[in-house]
């Protein structure tokens, strides 16, 4: 197996331009338990993990911008992560434990695309565009557009995510994941909100892909009450049976975190 | 490739793409590095990598060039935490323990005994039920709270 390493992100999107079957990697923590299992059948790799340019948090204009290879515990060490975007942070504590933390990136989790992944239902809900960087320039992807199909996106091979960026998030921001442990564990639901003047709702391990909730998000808003709004997240969701789960707890399970996330957001 | 291995400079002729894992036990012959899943979930594993707690068998041996590696090794066998091990009887089988002593290292001074819980999170031991892995750190890193801490098992000497 070969491993490009280059030194700078243009030099990786040439190398990327030139090798289009490479397979990035950032800290390997999706990789290598592929390659592990030989699940992954790649020969030339290209790493991104000495890219030190792509891993800055910062804010400005309003907008939260967290570069591509920001680890999980540089995300809740951040001040700026804390303040504006919480529940990103709440998050991040809670994927695999500290050894993972450390290696596994915000972009890695977007890039790996499981429905399973556990900041993509605070990224959905949070309004996230997807900053996507190639030789030939930059586009941007709100990252509800991103997912296609079951760990199928819209990135091009001769692309790699640069950046996360978040817009303003006005109301109150919840996260909850439920695993079989509270470390360690992949989640067979995980829920993601944000209580404003509207209200903003994802869900994982749901379906193919994370979830926006629009329908229930709508039943919220406009006071249809969460009876009905449960009934909205019945109809949006499409969980399956699977080694982690079976529908019917996954169903039962989204309904009472629906429930919850209303009932520890009300007001003050 | 070079990096520093338990303080000592290496030099490696290895395939770019290797886990450090199999590094540190095939090419540095230190056995101390146990593989337990393979898959980043149990920690057996673990190595500080610039003094942060990692899975070997996750880290292509190519991203640790002029990083510093420490293995159990690199503790020789009397550090206060290993001793702390010994003292509390905190290992069974042993597969667990070289990757919780060194996570161990990582914890805070002073650290409450939820926070040794959750920065031991990623480290499985099938064996002890815990309780005793907790008092060796605590032992270590928040001496004063030992004997009177939430765990009923705190008071046993």
């Amino acid at each position: 197996m070969e491993l490009l390493q280059p030194r700078t992100v243009d030099e990786a999107l040439l190398l990327l331009r030139e090798n289009p079957g490479a397979t990035p990697v950032a800290g390997g923590t999706d990789l290598y338990v592929a390659l592990n299992l030989g699940t992954l059948q790649g020969t030339r790799f290209l790493d991104l993990w000495g890219l030190d340019e792509l891993r800055q948090i910062r804010e400005a204009d309003g907008v939260l911008s967290v570069g591509a290879l920001a680890s999980y515990s540089e995300i809740i060490r951040s001040r700026a992560v804390r303040a504006r975007l919480p529940m990103l942070a709440s998050a991040a504590r809670e994927i695999g434990g500290v050894q993972i933390q450390n290696r596994g990136t915000l972009g890695g989790n977007i890039a790996n695309g499981s429905p399973a992944g556990d900041s993509l239902p605070v990224l959905l809900a949070a309004d996230a565009t997807v900053v996507l960087r190639s030789a030939a320039g930059e586009r941007r992807i709100q990252l509800v557009d991103f997912y296609v199909g079951y760990r199928q996106s819209v990135i091009r091979p001769d692309e790699i995510i640069v950046a996360v960026e978040v817009p303003r998030t006005d109301g109150r921001q919840w996260f909850r994941k439920v695993g079989t442990r509270a470390a360690q564990a992949i989640s067979k639901v995980v829920m993601a909100g944000v209580r404003g003047e509207r209200v903003r709702l994802a869900i994982g391990s749901m379906a193919a892909v994370p979830l926006r909730l629009r329908r229930t998000e709508e039943a919220l808003t406009s006071g249809a009450g969460i009876e009905h709004a449960r009934a909205e997240l019945e109809a949006e969701i499409s969980p399956i049976d699977d080694l982690r789960s079976t529908e019917r707890y996954r169903r039962r399970v989204a309904g009472n975190l629906l429930e919850r996330f209303w009932r520890e957001t009300a007001g003050e | 490739m070079r990096f520093t291995l338990n303080g000592a400079p290496v030099e490696i002729a290895a395939p770019p793409m290797a886990r450090l894992l199999d590094v540190l036990r095939e090419e540095c012959g230190l056995t101390g590095t146990k593989e337990g899943c393979g898959e980043g979930e149990c920690g057996a594993c673990t190595v500080l990598l610039d003094g942060e707690p990692v899975c070997a068998c996750l880290v292509p041996v190519a991203q640790v060039i002029d990083c510093e590696v420490l293995t159990i090794e690199g503790l020789g066998g009397d550090h206060a935490m290993q001793q702390a091990f010994v003292a509390e009887g905190a290992a069974q089988c042993g597969i667990c323990t070289p990757g919780m002593v060194l996570t161990a290292l990582t914890i805070p001074p002073g650290s409450s005994i939820e926070e040794v819980r959750a920065t031991l999170a990623g480290n499985l031991c099938r064996c002890t039920g815990y309780e005793a892995i907790y008092r060796a750190a605590m032992r270590v890193v928040t001496p004063a709270l030992q004997p009177t801490g939430k765990f009923k098992a705190f008071g046993r000497e």
